[in-house]
Order: structure tokens, then C-alpha cells, then sequence
């Protein structure tokens, strides 16, 4: 009797360190997985960072021949090329990310504003699921529509004869373009924003809020200064996911932004510049993901997955350290 | 509740021509872009729906795709819609447990510190990792020859592309939702739940697996639809490791598993497909196709929208 009053005890805590110690070895497993994938990925990429040094990140020459130049160099049994200088790439890249969000940054942080605070109760009824339907839709849905409808209207009715003409020799304008990965990134990215901010927005205290509406400062003001900074965590992390989104989406921007390696020129002037295609970092390992057979090919694809990898995880990184000064103060939105 | 300054302002009369003018420019730029907003996603659901109800004939969901040379005769989406199904199904069968199981380890263990710290972050990281590098680092895992029984083998060389590959990866899509979701769900227990089952003798597995977990079932439903719906919208994955073949291509005769090792097909990829960018170019299959996604997403939302409604009707810990 003595030993089971003794035993029971002892048992049950060796079932919970048992499963303490399964379910510990899965998350160490998947961590392992991740640091191999982030060890690999740098590992395969490097052959190409060392044969080009800092010049991969620079300009110079046409990024299809190097590319091309690359993958045939594979096949045959000549030394391996590894001449790659991605700047239209990354240019392309910062260009359509950078844009769409700024404009989705700018403009969800009005339409989260509105949705939570000054719009009619129907109206936010409607637009709730609306918005997490928007953050849900595929992003190849999106592609379509972009390339189906607005690369056309652009390539039809933006862009004109004289502006086609002006920059013919160098590239073709035909609608796809920065201007419409823009666009669509940004429609694409907005409702994600929308639906963190908002989340953030009404997770603010009401009696702050109403402790300034006491002091007789109106609504507007009330919930720009209060709520909105309040809700900074919130808006933190909805711009560091929707970069994270914008940054690796591939499919739906090498079929809106032309898919030609260009590096879009301001200097060509303002709006037709705005017009000539480019391509993304992400999209180029789409585009070229079927050519891994040849190794010169597959470290230069592992060479822009890890600058992606290391991008994307840098801005987690960045959001991370821009959230801590303020969970001092015990804001958590 | 949230209305409650509009309304009160409202009640006053307070006329908005006493604020400053900035303040003013404003509210209006809020109502601008809130409606601006409103036409958008009115315009994006009219339009597939009006393109969607155009060009989906019965017949599209139960043919095969096939090479043709007109419109006609190139044959509906039944195997991409299978192949959205499969791969969801088995994508969320991996993610599901280990998504629960690392929410669980998260809340209720977390020992060492230093770990549960790092695995937050790195879940959370996760959540930000292109598709494109998750595919391109599958399709040289999954070449190696010891993962050979996982797709198909030619001539002694892996090709890496496979339903168990794709699905493999995408798990890893769906599986940053599954934790957040869950984590939360479980952290909203109160811990008096926990002592409560504690007093009662109860293991700390025990009082998970009988008590928290069925409480937090709503979470996990939510979580697990959410990134069902990211799994079954990823299109690179798809196309790199599944192989892009528009109809199952079986790698052996077995029933079951030799279409998993073998290539196919989703919606997603039978879009890109069909796109301008694609071999097929052929817009009215592509539109039907993504109105039949869409409705599925759709689904999963109206599904999270019920079981987020009952949960809230649900026993409340006080």
C-alpha cells in the first residue's frame, strides 16, 4: 500500500516528462528542419556569391544571357559559368515591394481606421468577412485578373504611341508593366494589412479613448492619436507580414510585371517609366525552377533564394525588435 | 460598442466645422478610401462571379483536361480538382498534429526558455518564408535517392516531383496558422481550468489532451482552415514540385500510392496554365477555374465564420 501511494505519483509525472520530452524532440525536429533548409539554401547558393563577389549584387550586362549563358554551361563540359550580376532583379524587387506597401501601408491604415471607428454599423457588418475573404483569395487568382485586365487596360489606354516609340529599341511597353505589379500587389496586400490593423485597432482600451473625448478633443483626433498609436504593435506586424507576402510572391508577379529582366529607368521620365516591365527576384526561381539539372543554374537559383530567405528573415527580425520598446509600456494590440 | 464615439458625436450634433481643418481632410480621406475600398472588393467579386457563372459548364468539373486544338475539345478540371483536394487533404494531415502538438509544447511546457523563445520566432518566421525557396529547397530534398520511394525513379534518377512532395512542403504553408491559432486558443484557458484538473489528480498530458484541447477546439478548426486555404491558393510549390502535369500521371500501377508518387495537377496550377503565361492561354478556363476556387475558399471562410460564432455561444470559463 505504502509502495502505490509512493508509485502513483511517480508515474504520472514520468507520463508528463515522457510527453514533455515527445513533444519537445518535435519542435526541436522542426527547428532542425528549418536551420538545414537555412544552412542548405546557403550552402548550395554560395559557388555563386564566391565567384562573383559583391558584383552579384550590382548591374551590368543583360541578365538573360547571363542566365542563359549559365544554364547551357551546365550541360556542356566546359567550365562552369557563373557570371551573374542581379541588379535589375533586386531594383525590380525593392521597386514593386517598396510600392505596394507604401500604398497599401497608407491607405489600409485609413480604411482599418474607418472600418473600426466611423463607419455605419451595416456597412462594417458587410465589410468584416468581405476583408478576410480579400486576404484569403489566392494570389494566382489575383495574376489573372491583373493579366487578363488590367495589363491590357494599361497597355491599351495609359501608355501612348509616342511613349511606346521612345524607349522601342531597349524594350517593348505592352501594359505589363511596374505600374500594374504595383497595383495588383498592392489590392493583394491591402486586406491583409486591413485585417491586422483592424484587429489591432479595436483591441484598444474604450476608456482611453473616452478619457480623451472628456477632454473635449473631437473623435478624429481622438482615435488618430490615441487608438492609432496604440495600436502600433498592430500595425508593425500587419506591414512585416504583408512585406513578407509581397516579397515572395512569384507566380502572380512574373505574369503582371512582364517577366523581362529590366531595370526600369526613372531617368526615362516619369510616367514611362513607371511603364516598362521588370522582374522580381522570386519570380526569375519560377520562371527558371525547371533548369536545376545544370549546377552552374541551381547555385545561382539558390544564390537569389537565400537573398530572399535572408531578406524575409531579416524583416521578421525587424518587426521583432520594433515591437519590443513598446511591450514595455504593456501595449499589447 | 465601437461606434460608440460616432454615435455619441452624432447625439451631441456636434458639427465636424469646428475641427481643425486637417482633422476634417481626414475623416474624409478615411470615408474616401473606406469606400474606395468597398468598390474594389466589390468590383473583384462581381467580376469573377459574373466571369465565373459565364464560363463554368457542368462538364468542365467532370472531364479530364486534354491536348486539343480548340477551345472545345480541351476538356474540363476534374484531376486539378482532385489534386487541390488530395493535396490539401494531406498537406493539413501533417500540419494538423504538428501544428497542435508545437501550440501545445509552446503554452503549456516551453522549458527551456531559451528554446520556446526561438521556436516562437521561428514559427513566426515561418509565416513570412517565400513559397518559392520552401519549393526550390523540396525539389532537391526530394531528389535525393533515399526519398526516391517518394516519387517516381527514371533511368536511376530521382525526379523529386510527387504528391508526397508537394504535400510535404505545403505542410509547412499551413502550419505557422495551425500554431497561432491554437496557441491562442489554449492560452485563452484560464489557468484556474488547469488547476481545477490538476486537484483532480490529473496529469499535466492528461488535463491536455481531456480539457484544454476540446476547449480549444474552435482555435484548432479556425487555424487548420485558415492555412487550408493558404495550402490550396499556393501556386509555386505546385508548380515546382508537383510537377505540372495537367492529369495524374501514376508512377506505378498500385491504387492509391502510385498516384501519390506520381505528378498532377491543382487548381491553382491549372490557372497558371490556362494563363497568358501558361502553355493552355485559354481565359475561359482559367476564369471557371478560379471561380472554383474562389467558391472553396469562400467555404472555408463561412466556415471559420460558424465555428468562431459557436464557439462564442459556448460554455464561458468564469
Amino acid at each position: 500500500m505504502d509502495e502505490d501511494d509512493l508509485l502513483e505519483p511517480d508515474r504520472s509525472t514520468a507520463q508528463d516528462r515522457r510527453a514533455e520530452l515527445s513533444l519537445g524532440a518535435l519542435v526541436f525536429a522542426v527547428l532542425a528542419l528549418l536551420l538545414a533548409m537555412f544552412a542548405f539554401v546557403l550552402h548550395e547558393g554560395w559557388p555563386s556569391f564566391a565567384h562573383n563577389g559583391l558584383g552579384w549584387f550590382g548591374g551590368g550586362g543583360s541578365v538573360d544571357q547571363q542566365i542563359q549563358a549559365i544554364f547551357t554551361s551546365g550541360d556542356l563540359k566546359t567550365t562552369p559559368v557563373y557570371t551573374f550580376h542581379a541588379w535589375p532583379l533586386i531594383w525590380g524587387t525593392i521597386l514593386i515591394t517598396a510600392g505596394a506597401v507604401v500604398i497599401a501601408f497608407v491607405s489600409s491604415l485609413f480604411v482599418a481606421v474607418f472600418l473600426v471607428e466611423f463607419s455605419p454599423e451595416w456597412l462594417r457588418r458587410m465589410l468584416d468577412p468581405v476583408v478576410r475573404l480579400l486576404a484569403s483569395v489566392p494570389s494566382i487568382v489575383y495574376g489573372l485578373a491583373g493579366v487578363l485586365v488590367i495589363v491590357p487596360l494599361i497597355g491599351n489606354h495609359l501608355i501612348t504611341e509616342t511613349e511606346k516609340a521612345s524607349v522601342t529599341p531597349a524594350i517593348q511597353l505592352s501594359g505589363a508593366s511596374v505600374l500594374a505589379a504595383v497595383l495588383i500587389l498592392t489590392v493583394m496586400i491591402a486586406p491583409i494589412m486591413i485585417a491586422v490593423f483592424a484587429d489591432g485597432l479595436r483591441a484598444v482600451p474604450r476608456g482611453w479613448l473616452e478619457g480623451s473625448l472628456a477632454l473635449g478633443i473631437n473623435p478624429w483626433r481622438t482615435f488618430w492619436k490615441v487608438g492609432v498609436r496604440t495600436a502600433r504593435p498592430a500595425l508593425i506586424a500587419g506591414t512585416v507580414l504583408a512585406t513578407a507576402r509581397a516579397l515572395g510572391e512569384a507566380i502572380m508577379l512574373s505574369l503582371v510585371s512582364g517577366g523581362v529582366p529590366f531595370a526600369p529607368n526613372p531617368a526615362d521620365g516619369f510616367p514611362i517609366f513607371l511603364f516598362e516591365p521588370t522582374q522580381t527576384l522570386a519570380a526569375t526561381i519560377i520562371r527558371n525552377g525547371d533548369q536545376l539539372d545544370s549546377p552552374p543554374m541551381k547555385h545561382t537559383l539558390y544564390a537569389i533564394a537565400a537573398v530572399l530567405l535572408f531578406s524575409a528573415a531579416m524583416l521578421s527580425l525587424i518587426g521583432w525588435a520594433a515591437k519590443q520598446p513598446m511591450r514595455r509600456y504593456g501595449v499589447v494590440a | 460598442m465601437s461606434t460608440a464615439i460616432t454615435a455619441s458625436a452624432r447625439r451631441h450634433e456636434r458639427p465636424t466645422a469646428s475641427w481643425r481643418l486637417t482633422d476634417r481632410l481626414g475623416l474624409g480621406l478615411a470615408w474616401l478610401l473606406g469606400l474606395l475600398f468597398c468598390a474594389i472588393a466589390g468590383a473583384i467579386v462581381v467580376f469573377f462571379l459574373i466571369e465565373g457563372v459565364r464560363y463554368l459548364r457542368p462538364a468542365l468539373l467532370v472531364t479530364n483536361p486534354v491536348a486539343g486544338v480548340s477551345q472545345g475539345e480541351t476538356g474540363g478540371f476534374l484531376d486539378p480538382l482532385l489534386g487541390t483536394v488530395i493535396i490539401g487533404a494531406m498537406a493539413m494531415a501533417i500540419a494538423i498534429p504538428v501544428g497542435v502538438a508545437i501550440a501545445v509544447w509552446l503554452s503549456e511546457f516551453g522549458r527551456p526558455t531559451l528554446m520556446a523563445r526561438v521556436a516562437e520566432s521561428a514559427i513566426e518566421m515561418m509565416a513570412g518564408e517565400p513559397a518559392v525557396v520552401l519549393a526550390l529547397f523540396g525539389l532537391t530534398l526530394f531528389e535525393l535517392p533515399a526519398l526516391g520511394f517518394l516519387s517516381q525513379t527514371s533511368h536511376g534518377v530521382v525526379l523529386g516531383q510527387s504528391f508526397f512532395a508537394a504535400a510535404a512542403l505545403l505542410s509547412l504553408v499551413g502550419l505557422p496558422l495551425v500554431v497561432a491559432s491554437t496557441r491562442e486558443g489554449l492560452q485563452a484557458i484560464p489557468a484556474h481550468v488547469r488547476e481545477a484538473s490538476y486537484a483532480l489528480g490529473k496529469t499535466k498530458i492528461a488535463t491536455t489532451r481531456r480539457v484544454l484541447l476540446p476547449a480549444a477546439r474552435p482555435s484548432v478548426i479556425t487555424g487548420s482552415m485558415l492555412g487550408l486555404g493558404r495550402v490550396i491558393g499556393d501556386t509555386a510549390i505546385v508548380l515546382l514540385l508537383l510537377g505540372g502535369t495537367l492529369t495524374f500521371q501514376p508512377a506505378n500501377s498500385t491504387p492509391v500510392l502510385g498516384v501519390l508518387r506520381g505528378t498532377g495537377d491543382t487548381l491553382t496550377g491549372y490557372m497558371y496554365y490556362n494563363s497568358p503565361a501558361g502553355d493552355g492561354n485559354s481565359h475561359s478556363k482559367a476564369y471557371a477555374a478560379a471561380f472554383v476556387l474562389m467558391l472553396i475558399v469562400l467555404a472555408l471562410n463561412l466556415g471559420v465564420d460558424v465555428v468562431v460564432r459557436r464557439s462564442r455561444r459556448a460554455v464561458r470559463w468564469s
